[in-house]
């Protein structure tokens, strides 16, 4: 498999994805 | 004391912030095919000796800046971001942890490997083969870090917190 992290596209997808798990994990312990 | 530590040190914060982060994405965005591109045609020399060791040492002091003010701004503060002890202090926390990693990646990652691959310290060429993937890795995984980190960052104060994160 190759590493996303290869790619510009790859990597900006990495970090929406992670912004977007890390955004629903913290609104949910906040109480949002 | 108010002035110096949110008006001084967020300013301070945010624009060693926007050096630090502005030269991650220059490497990343720009550098890295420049360079691809410059070595196919035999120009390279240039970029790896007058341009990518003065953006490097920029980079690197940046963030420690960058990192230093953060922590000032946190204060008192900085063990319940750190630890999640306080839920307002969640997303901040988040962002300092996300920071912090960035901060080690360019420190202990980075930074000892460009020092093999610029030629600052001795290494074999299959050394400065690894160093190279090794450090491109570190500085991807800091672009993929830096998102997040910026909307925490972004997200974190006061109003703001409230309408994105609410509580």
């Amino acid at each position: 498999m190759k590493n996303p992290l290869d790619s510009l596209w790859g990597t900006v997808l990495c970090g929406l994805a992670l912004t977007a798990v890390l955004y629903y994990l913290v609104r949910t312990l906040v109480g949002g | 004391m108010e002035i110096l530590h949110y008006g001084i040190g967020r300013w301070v914060h945010i624009m060693a912030g926007v050096m630090w982060v502005g030269l991650l994405y220059y490497f990343n965005f720009v550098q890295a095919a420049a360079m691809k591109d410059a070595q196919a045609d035999g120009t390279a020399a240039g970029i790896a000796k007058h341009v990518a060791p003065r953006a490097l040492l920029f980079f690197r002091w940046a963030a420690v800046v960058t990192w230093l003010a953060g922590m000032a701004l946190l204060g008192a503060k900085a063990g319940d971001a750190f630890l999640f002890r306080d839920r307002a202090y969640i997303p901040i926390g988040v962002g300092a942890w996300l920071g912090t990693i960035m901060f080690f990646n360019v420190w202990a990652i980075i930074w000892p490997n460009q020092k093999k691959i610029l030629g600052l310290v001795p290494a074999s060429e299959d050394e400065k083969a690894r160093a190279r993937r090794v450090a491109f890795l570190a500085s991807r995984l800091n672009v993929v870090l830096s998102m997040p980190m910026l909307f925490f960052m972004t997200a974190s104060g006061g109003i703001f917190r409230r309408a994105v994160f609410g509580g």
